[in-house]
């Protein structure tokens, strides 16, 4: 059995309640560190966990903390973003449904480290149930004195507002939340000036995802050396996966970075396999932005090491052969699924989703979307491919915000891998209507490509 | 003692240009001037928080400053970035960035109808400058165009939603120059329109303004709508004292002979408007009578609105006498001599009409 960290205690029943978080050692770190410590110790454990952003960037967070600006007299906040929207990523939800008290423990900690007074969730608005869920989690926290005025007896100071979103996906990028936390409509800024600097209502603001901010508190019941030994390299810690796809028992796994991709979906603690004794076609580990990967290349690099459940191994070989983990969507194809019908599926969100504020997401993901339609529908010409490949390169990195990346990606790493399945549908109109492509040779082993001949 | 402010040396394209901290990437090149000025269908410097969402403006960052010398792993855009010491930018000089420029050129295209020949901005129209500057030949889109319904904004403006490109200038400039903010944008994507009634809530002294600030021909004046081209028109400077405080009564006026066809702004190279004008003057005095004509309007030589009036032209040069060197030129044959057609006693110039063979008959 791996370690678990954040779902320790989860089994126990009626943990989202607070009696029974607290009766099994929950707030333990929150004491510990408005009683014990300093901010900058605080900070400084942090730094040392070698914690990531567990939004999908990876960026480290004792960093990304100690980049926010202090000026006097101003007010800074912490923006929870629970704004979960990426197709195949529903790990936040599980943590809020079921351990609310967590992540206001997390929330407690980091606002105590960033000397936030003000707290912010900004929850998705199709999670219309939870903000029921953290609302009185808070009421319940505020009666217990975890919340609100003088902390404990700490001085500490501390609100926690929960506000939902109208359903936006756009919202998850860090400056559009803060938009429509001011109640405008949720464009992304251009940056800089970056958040931490002027963030909501022009006052240093850090935007941390909820995952990230709840495991601080295994950080500092544990202390941040102990973390930093879980995982391998700089995958430190543990990571919920929100498995989903052909497999046989999806659902939010935490797992330790330390595992091989291959364990993940074929150990019977996690996914136990694919459903039905079909077998593995392809797979996007990381939510639907980052790129897809046929099996062979899924299980080991191209250097033929496995491939692990880390943020290193899984973008080894960067575009050409890797991938990304991202925020942990993991969806597994098996070998009935179409690629070109699930890039098709992912550019139409792209095109939904997207703002419309700068003119190459706005136009390029639409037109992403009509191409791959004809392909999907056997209307495709072989210079469609071409066509979505050249769209895709001028899409991605010309854009305001990450969503351009994130629509170019699926469409570049599927025609990248899965050229020939283009091509099948093009070529086979009317079979590409009745039938799939199937497995092919995407399963085949790797030829480890020889050092290059003089 | 004022302080001396310490200037940041940049390079543009090679170009070496010292500036005020603070200055954007894209007022750097145009304190600059000439080729290397990246285009902008979205920034206005008149407006503030404008730019950024076009990105025609992209340029590369070859060298973030003297003291981070990395360069920036994205394409800036030019218009929101602010200069740092020992900034090495490439704009023209980067395959990379005129790449992304067409790029960006070819999505603008996408779902605009291209109707140039039935549009009021044709001739001033910046997407059809940028179009020619570094658009491709042809489209390669082969679906629907998004349309959209006219509206009327009052009973002066008319809205072509058709043709926006969605730099949100008027956004701006509605909410700038009047006292309350009352249009945005209403949906999202493809579907984002310049919304939120307003042919009901537009209405104020200033409004006339979204006009000229509007890049393309979505935004267009119903009292010159179909009246004339606007390069059969000679634009002149001319003023009047406007009762209007925050009017500095300084426009151009689109003349053919004396009937005034339009008032606007005056703009400058870059097609900006140097001062803001107030509907009266734009919209109610079209007369001659009404203004203090100061002379015709400098307009670009390469504009179209330039053709037929000749202004900076060159003679061209009388090339034989120089290649002659002072000799004079020698008859070598005498075409008569041999020609049985062309009779010496026959001169074609003295020919009624053209040429026949009757002509020719003794």
């Amino acid at each position: 059995m791996g370690r678990k960290l954040l779902f320790d205690k989860a089994h126990i029943e009626n943990i989202r309640y607070y009696d029974v978080y607290r009766a099994n050692g929950g707030y333990d770190s929150a004491e510990k560190a408005l009683k014990s410590m300093t901010p900058e110790l605080v900070l400084e454990e942090v730094k040392k966990s070698g914690l990531r952003g567990r939004g999908g960037a990876g960026f480290p967070t004792g960093l990304k903390w100690s980049f926010i600006a202090k000026p006097e007299g101003v007010p800074r906040y912490l923006v929870c973003n629970a704004d979960e929207s990426e197709p195949g990523t529903f790990k936040d939800r599980y943590l809020m449904e079921f351990l609310p008290h967590l992540l206001i423990e997390g929330l407690l900690i980091s606002s105590y480290t960033l000397g936030a007074n003000s707290c912010y969730i900004y929850i998705r608005g199709e999670y219309a149930w939870i903000p029921d869920i953290l609302e009185e989690a808070i009421a319940d926290a505020k009666k217990n004195g975890w919340l609100g005025k003088n902390i404990q007896g700490s001085g500490f100071d501390l609100e926690i507002y929960v506000q939902r979103g109208a359903g936006a996906y756009i919202c998850g990028e860090e400056t559009a939340l803060i938009e429509s936390l001011e109640g405008k409509r949720g464009n992304p800024r251009i940056k800089p000036p970056f958040p931490a600097v002027k963030g909501l209502w022009d006052c240093p603001t850090v935007v941390n995802n909820v995952e990230t901010l709840a495991t601080v508190v295994p950080i500092l019941r544990i202390g941040g050396e102990e973390y930093a030994k879980y995982g391998i390299g700089k995958s430190t810690g543990t990571k919920l996966i929100s498995a989903c796809g052909n497999i046989n028992k999806p659902g939010v796994y935490e797992i330790e970075m330390n595992i091989s991709v291959e364990e993940f979906i074929y150990s019977e603690e996690y996914c136990g396999g694919i459903a039905n004794g079909k077998r593995l076609k392809a797979c996007i580990p990381g939510g639907s932005s980052v790129p897809i990967l046929p099996a062979n290349l899924l299980l080991k690099t191209a250097k033929g090491e496995p491939r692990m459940m880390t943020y290193e191994s899984l973008s080894d070989g960067g575009f050409a052969t890797g991938t990304m983990l991202g925020s942990g969507g993991f969806i597994v194809l098996d070998e009935d699924q179409c690629i070109v019908k699930n890039t098709l599926t992912f550019a139409r969100f792209y095109h939904h989703e997207s703002c419309g504020q700068c003119s190459p997401c706005r136009e390029g993901t639409g037109w992403m979307e009509r191409v791959l339609k004809n392909i999907e529908k056997g209307k495709g010409k072989m210079s469609d491919i071409d066509l979505l490949w050249d769209i895709q390169r001028k899409i991605e990195g010309n854009t305001i915000c990450p969503l351009g990346d994130a629509a170019a990606w699926p469409v570049a790493a599927a025609i990248r891998h899965f050229r020939d399945e283009f091509e099948w549908h093009v070529l086979n109109p009317e079979e590409s209507q009745v039938r799939n492509f199937g497995l092919a040779h995407y399963a085949d082993p790797l030829e480890i490509a020889a050092p290059a001949a003089v | 003692m004022a302080e001396e402010k310490k200037l940041f040396k940049v390079k543009i394209d090679g170009i070496p240009v010292e500036v005020e901290p603070g200055t954007t990437i894209l007022n750097a090149a145009r304190q600059i001037g000439g080729d290397i000025v990246p285009p902008a269908m979205c920034y206005y410097s008149k407006l503030q928080g404008s730019g950024g969402k076009c990105r025609t403006c992209l340029v590369k960052v070859s060298k973030g400053s003297e003291a981070d010398p990395r360069p920036m792993p994205k394409l800036v855009a030019s218009c929101r970035t602010t200069v740092m010491d020992g900034m090495e930018v490439a704009n023209i000089t980067s395959p990379e960035v005129l790449e992304a420029r067409k790029g960006v050129v070819e999505f603008l295209l996408l779902n605009h109808p291209l109707d140039c020949p039935v549009c009021d901005q044709a001739g001033e129209c910046h997407l059809q400058d940028l179009g020619y500057e570094h658009g491709a030949d042809g489209t390669r889109y082969e679906f629907k165009r998004r349309e959209f319904e006219k509206i009327d904004i009052g009973d002066k403006i008319q809205l072509h939603m058709t043709r926006c490109i969605l730099c949100y200038r008027c956004v701006f400039t509605a909410d700038q120059l009047t006292e309350t903010r009352q249009h945005g944008i209403l949906g999202r994507g493809e579907a984002s329109e310049i919304s939120t009634y307003i042919h009901k809530s537009l209405d104020n002294e200033f409004i006339g303004n979204v006009i000229d600030v509007c890049p393309v021909g979505a935004l267009t004046d119903k009292t010159f709508r179909f009246k004339n081209r606007v390069w059969f028109l000679k634009p002149v400077d001319a003023h009047r004292d406007c009762e209007n405080p925050k009017c500095c009564g300084k426009t151009v006026l689109w003349l053919r002979g004396d009937e005034v066809f339009r008032v606007t702004a005056r703009k400058d190279k870059y097609g900006e408007v140097e001062a803001f004008i107030c509907d009266t003057c734009r919209f109610d005095k079209k007369e001659t009578k009404d203004w203090i004509v100061e002379g015709p309007r400098k307009v670009d030589r390469h504009s179209v609105i330039s053709q037929g009036q000749y202004v900076g032209v060159h003679k061209p040069k009388d090339a034989l006498p120089e290649v002659l060197d002072g000799r004079q030129p020698k008859l070598m044959m005498n075409i008569h001599n041999i020609s049985q057609v062309n009779r010496p006693e026959i001169d074609l110039s003295r020919i009624e009409g053209p040429a026949h063979s009757d002509d020719f008959k003794n």
